[in-house]
């Protein structure tokens, strides 16, 4: 089972994005023919976080979301305003712990799909609860 | 109209937010130092921890009832509060943050208070995790009167009706229906009564809230005082203290540190206090005040075995001062005085009393620098004292966090990142820094990454 990191859901900081430049570098002398093209800067807060309250990361641990393009180590970014549907990959909470799973909840089957054949779905017995703690909107891989 | 909102059990709330397996647990957060409880969960106030316990008396706990002791995380604590109180800043016209975990809102216009207060909880409750209860009134202390019955309704079934459990209106409630609420509330729960004036209130045979509404207001103001009046007024719904928008300075600064080991020499109590005086100075800046006087204090813990000894001194400084130069040196000057060896010391600390604004300066006849004052600086031809400060200032971000050489304990804190190494520093050319630290250095501390502990 892939159990995330519980150590590492890290709050994000909001209001110091980090900024990517779409503009060469300032040259002395000649003004550049771009100024009056100047474009925006991305901000990758604003295209990775709708609702900056309610977003947290998470570093993945595991293989079982491979197949949805979540590899372990990766990062994810967890909204919990988002309604939880089926077909969203989710943050769950299982028995005290976090996992990272596709939401299955159709024809009045509720369970948890891995996105690798290796690993099993999670099918709730009676008594067992699950909780959806937030749904994954993004993942963040670094090289 | 008035709401107050506040987290349930803030600490432990954000902890169980990151640790789901906590959860039905009995848990509780610890002090600095891991020193005494100072958040507990419901299942641990039903095991009788209690507020301020200290954890070797309720350690064994541990093992026979499961308990679940944390170091606390402010860093965590303040970022889950500050989500906290953006969101709950939408029921409400203005905002009143007054804690960490409790906020008040006025509400002029707001339709549907509460409906639209339970969707404010709810909200909360699902964007960040943290339970809460509202709590709305005519008058702040009728809000903070409201939000106690919405959280004894809602954790002690029975004693309210459970309908005003984790949202409680008192505005639309008849008379009567008020009446027997403040009945069934004692009246050392009301905001601005404290253990004593309840102390005094029960010996005049004042035992509830509706005992004391059901007074005369110039009886109360003979009696007792004309703040208890004002707190009268309030419960009867006359508004009398309004929201402080923008916090008011602190009339005094204080820090103060229990030790993770016992401390018994002078240097590392001049490490201490120093320390404690660099970070009072700063906030005392930040605020844009000056004080005239240092209160220093040290002690031993009664909890422990040996001899106990407690001291404490206020140095009064020549002029009203805000840089840590002159502070730290009237902190040095108490530290000696209070200071004797051969005791176990476990805890200290310094005050900044007397606070005065920068904007107001007192006038004096010449009567020359003194040594503790702009006498030193001036001694080491060093002109503006400003641009040192602001030096000094970065010195300590650069070197205070995580290199604290103070003996402290932190036995399980959730080791949660808040933010990544290069946004806290981005701007500052270190290698100057570190430069201008060495060559300032002052007598008796050096102001060097060592040092400043």
């Amino acid at each position: 089972m892939l159990i995330l990191d519980y150590n590492q859901p890290v709050p994000v900081q909001i209001g110091q994005p980090i900024f990517v430049p779409l503009y060469s570098g300032v040259r002395a002398g000649f003004p550049s023919p771009a100024d009056d093209f100047l474009l925006k800067r991305i901000d990758l807060s604003d295209e990775l976080i709708k609702h900056p309250e309610a977003t947290f990361l998470m570093r993945i641990k595991g293989h079982s979301m491979a197949m949805a393009g979540i590899d372990d180590r990766d990062i994810v970014v967890v909204d919990k305003a988002i309604t939880p549907e089926h077909g969203k990959i989710v943050i769950a909470c299982v028995d005290g712990e976090f996992t990272c799973k596709q939401l299955y909840l159709q024809d009045g089957v509720t369970k948890l799909r891995a996105a690798n054949p290796d690993y099993a779905d999670l099918v709730f017995k009676d008594g067992q609860t699950l909780e959806v703690w937030g749904v994954v909107t993004s993942c963040i891989k670094q090289f | 109209m008035f709401a107050l909102i506040d987290g349930n059990n803030f600490y432990c709330s954000c902890e169980r937010v990151f640790q789901p397996r906590l959860q039905g647990k009995p848990l509780i957060c610890l002090s600095n130092n891991d020193g005494c409880a100072i958040a507990r969960s419901e299942e641990a106030k039903a095991l009788g921890v209690k507020m301020g316990h200290p954890w070797f008396q309720v350690k064994h706990l541990e093992k026979s009832a499961g308990l679940v002791a944390l170091s606390a995380n402010f860093a965590l604590y303040g970022d889950m509060s500050s989500r906290m109180m953006s969101l709950a800043s939408e029921l409400g016209d203005s905002q009143e943050i007054y804690s960490i975990d409790e906020c008040f809102l006025g509400l002029y216009r707001t339709p549907d208070v509460t409906q639209r207060a339970r969707n404010t909880r709810a909200k909360i409750l699902q964007w960040i995790g943290i339970p809460t209860c509202v709590g709305i009134g005519q008058t702040k202390t009728q809000a903070k009167l409201a939000n106690y019955i919405a959280k004894q309704a809602d954790r002690k079934p029975g004693s309210y009706p459970p309908r005003l459990a984790q949202v409680c209106n008192l505005v639309e409630l008849t008379e009567r229906q008020r009446m027997y609420l403040f009945g069934a509330t004692d009246i050392g729960e009301v905001w601005g009564i404290g253990r004593r004036i309840s102390q005094q209130l029960k010996e005049a045979n004042i035992k509830t809230v509706q005992d004391f509404v059901q007074l005369a207001p110039a009886t109360v103001r003979k009696r007792f005082s004309v703040v208890l009046e004002r707190t009268w007024r309030e419960l009867h719904g006359q508004s009398c203290i309004d929201l402080e928008e923008i916090p008011a300075p602190k009339k005094e600064i204080a820090h103060t540190r229990t030790f993770g080991q016992p401390v018994r020499e002078l240097q590392p109590l001049i490490e201490a206090i120093t320390e404690f005086t660099s970070r009072a100075a700063e906030k005392l800046r930040k605020q844009q005040s000056l004080a005239s006087e240092i209160l220093v204090f040290i002690h031993t813990s009664k909890h422990r075995p040996g001899p106990q000894y407690a001291r404490s001194i206020t140095v009064p400084l020549v002029r009203p001062a805000s840089d840590t130069n002159s502070l730290l040196s009237a902190a040095f000057r108490g530290l000696r005085t209070i200071y004797t060896p051969g005791y176990d010391l476990i805890k200290a600390g310094v005050i900044l009393m007397n606070l005065s604004s920068t904007h107001v300066q007192q006038t004096e006849l010449d009567f020359g620098s003194s040594m503790s004052d702009r006498g030193r600086l001036r001694k080491r031809k060093i002109k503006h004292a400003k641009p040192l400060l602001t030096q000094m200032f970065d010195c300590s971000w650069h070197f205070h966090h995580g290199n604290c050489n103070c003996p402290t304990l932190a036995k399980c804190r959730t080791p949660l990142q808040i933010e990544s190494q290069n946004t806290s520093r981005a701007n500052q050319p270190s290698a100057v820094l570190t430069a201008t630290a060495r060559t300032h250095a002052f007598p008796p501390v050096e102001y060097g990454p060592p040092a400043a502990c």
